[in-house]
C-alpha cells in the first residue's frame, strides 16, 4: 500500500465527517432561509461555528444507557450506522484518482449491501431500547426498508445495464455522452425517493417521527450515541448525493472547472435539494409509503428496467 | 406529483422573501408604553413618594410576591420597605390595576436578566424613580379627602370645605 492511498482512507472518514458536522449547521441556515428566518448565525461568522459548539456541547453530555436497555446491542446500534455509511464511501470516486477503491468491480453492489446493513442500525436501536417509541420507530424502519429496498436496487439497475458495468469508474466514463439522468429520468426519479428513505430524512423519516414518537428509534439515546445517529444521518445525505451525482450527473465530468469542483458541485446542489424537500413536504403515513413503493414504484422500475434492456437490444442488433 | 413540485418550489421562493425575525440584542423592537415590564415606583408631581402602602397591590398579586411594611412618617403613610421578588413575578399588572395611587407601574424594560438568584429580589431603593411615570399630573393627596400637612380637609381638588356645624348661616 502506498502512502498516498494510506494517507485517503486516514483522511476520508475525516473529511466526510467534518462536513457532515458543517451540514448540520448548512441545514439549520437554509430551513432558517425558506422559512423567513435566521437560522443559527451567531457563532463565528454566519454562525459557522454553531456545529463545533454543538459538538463540544453533545461530547460533554452524559451518555446514559437506560438500565432497562439490551446493553450490549444498544451501544453497537449506532456504531453499525455509523460504519455503514462511512464504508460506504470507500468506493465513490471523487475523481479518476481520488477516492479509496473507486474502481472496485462491484462499487455499486457493495454501497448496496452497505445501505442494506444500515437498516440494521436503526432496527436494533429500536428493538434493544426495550421502549414502545423506540420499537415503534424500530418497526417503521424495517416496514421502510423492505418497501425501499427492493425498488432501489431495481431502479440502478438501468445505469448498470447502459453502463454494462457495476464498476463506479466505469458508469461515470460512461457518462461521456450524456449524462444517465437523461434516459434515465426514470430511475433517477425513483432513486431519488429511495434515496430520501435511506437516509430517513423527511419527508421519508416515519422511524424517527418526532411528532409522534418522540424521537423514534433513537428516543432513548443520549450524548455522543446520539450524536453518532444524527452525523451518520448526515453523512448518509453526503453518500446518496454523492452516489446520484455519480450514476446519474456525470460524476466528475464538466466543462472549464477541475473535475473535483465538478464533483462537489453536483453533490452540493444535491444536499441542498434534500433540504429543500424537508422544508417543504410533509410526512406520510407509513402505509401509504409502502403502498407508494410496492404498487407503485417498483412497477415503475421494473418498467424502467424493461424498457432500457429493450432499446439496448434493439441498439445492438 | 405536480402539487409537490409546485410546494418545492414555493418553498424555494421563500429564499428571496423579507425574513421575519428581529435580530434582538442589536435590533431593539419597538415596545409600546404600556407594555408590562420591570415594575417601578413613581413619585407624584412634588416629588413625594406616591405610594401610601395600602397593601392593595401585595393581595392582589397572584403569586405572593409582592412584600411592604407600613410606616408612619409626617402625617402620611408610606412603606418602610418594598420588595418585589421578580424570580417570582409574571408580568401580569394585576398590582399596577390594584394600585389606588398610580405608585406602582409596569414599564416597557425587559432586560433584567441575572445569574444569581437572589438578585432578582428589588429593594426598594431598586424601584423608586424619580419621576412620575405614566401619569404625569396625578398625585394621590391632592385628590383624597384626608388632610396632609400642608393640606387642610377640604382643600383637595373638586371638594368643597367641609360643613361647619356650628354655624346657623346657610
Ligand atoms: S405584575 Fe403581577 S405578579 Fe408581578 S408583582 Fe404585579 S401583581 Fe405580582
Ligand atoms: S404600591 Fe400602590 S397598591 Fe401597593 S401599597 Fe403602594 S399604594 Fe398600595
Amino acid at each position: 500500500m502506498t502512502y498516498s492511498a494510506f494517507f485517503t482512507i486516514i483522511l476520508t472518514p475525516l473529511v466526510i465527517l467534518g462536513l457532515a458536522t458543517v451540514l448540520t449547521w448548512v441545514e439549520r441556515r437554509l430551513l432558517g432561509l425558506w422559512q423567513d428566518r435566521y437560522g443559527p448565525n451567531r457563532v463565528g461568522p454566519g454562525g459557522m461555528f454553531q456545529a463545533v459548539a454543538d459538538g463540544t456541547k453533545i461530547l460533554f453530555k452524559q451518555d446514559w444507557i437506560p438500565p432497562f436497555a439490551d446493553r450490549g446491542v444498544f451501544i453497537l446500534a449506532p456504531a453499525i450506522g455509523m460504519m455503514t455509511v462511512l464504508l460506504s464511501f470507500a468506493v465513490i470516486p471523487v475523481t479518476m484518482g481520488m477516492g479509496i477503491a473507486g474502481d472496485m468491480n462491484v462499487g455499486l453492489l457493495f454501497v448496496l449491501g452497505m445501505m442494506g446493513l444500515g437498516v440494521y442500525a436503526v432496527v436494533l436501536a429500536g428493538w434493544s431500547s426495550n421502549s414502545k417509541y423506540a420499537l415503534l420507530g424500530g418497526m417503521r424502519a424495517a416496514a421502510q426498508m423492505i418497501s425501499y429496498e427492493v425498488f432501489m436496487g431495481l431502479s440502478l439497475l438501468g445505469v448498470v445495464m447502459m453502463a454494462g458495468s457495476f464498476n463506479l469508474h466505469d458508469i461515470v466514463a460512461a457518462q461521456a455522452g450524456v449524462w444517465f439522468i437523461i434516459p434515465q429520468c426514470l430511475g433517477f426519479g425513483v432513486f431519488m425517493l429511495a434515496g430520501i428513505a435511506q437516509t430517513h430524512r423527511l419527508p421519508f423519516d416515519l422511524p424517527e417521527g418526532e411528532n409522534e414518537l418522540g424521537a423514534g428509534f433513537h428516543t432513548e439515546y443520549s450524548g455522543m450515541k446520539f450524536g453518532m445517529f444524527f452525523i451518520a444521518e448526515y453523512a448518509g445525505i453526503v453518500l446518496v448525493s454523492s452516489l446520484v451525482t455519480t450514476l446519474y450527473l456525470g460524476g466528475w465530468r464538466g466543462p472549464f472547472l477541475p473535475p473535483a469542483m465538478w464533483f462537489a458541485l453536483k453533490t452540493g446542489v444535491m444536499i441542498i435539494f434534500f433540504i429543500l424537500l424537508r422544508a417543504s413536504l410533509p410526512r406520510p403515513r407509513y402505509d401509504q409509503l409502502m403502498a407508494l413503493g410496492w404498487k407503485i414504484l417498483l412497477p415503475l422500475s421494473l418498467l424502467n428496467v424493461m424498457a432500457t434492456g429493450t432499446i439496448l437490444m434493439l441498439r445492438a442488433s | 406529483m405536480l402539487d409537490t413540485l409546485r410546494t418545492l418550489f414555493l418553498t424555494a421562493l421563500h429564499a428571496f422573501h423579507r425574513r421575519a425575525t428581529v435580530q434582538y440584542p442589536e435590533q431593539k423592537p419597538y415596545l409600546p408604553p404600556r407594555y408590562r415590564g420591570r415594575i417601578i415606583l413613581s413619585r407624584d408631581p412634588d416629588g413625594a413618594e406616591r405610594c401610601v402602602a395600602c397593601n392593595l397591590c401585595a393581595v392582589a398579586c397572584p403569586v405572593d410576591c409582592i412584600s411592604l411594611q407600613k410606616t408612619e412618617a409626617d402625617g402620611r403613610w408610606y412603606p418602610e420597605y418594598f420588595r418585589i421578588n421578580f424570580s417570582r413575578c409574571i408580568f401580569c399588572g394585576f398590582c399596577e390595576e390594584a394600585c389606588p395611587t398610580y405608585a406602582i407601574q409596569l414599564t416597557p424594560d425587559f432586560e433584567m436578566g441575572e445569574y444569581a438568584r437572589p438578585n432578582l429580589v428589588y429593594e426598594k431603593d431598586d424601584l423608586l424613580i424619580s419621576g412620575t411615570g405614566k401619569y404625569p399630573d396625578y398625585s394621590f393627596y391632592h385628590v383624597a379627602g384626608i388632610p396632609v400637612p400642608g393640606k387642610d380637609r377640604g382643600a383637595s381638588e373638586r371638594e368643597r370645605p367641609p360643613v361647619d356645624l356650628h354655624s346657623l348661616l346657610p
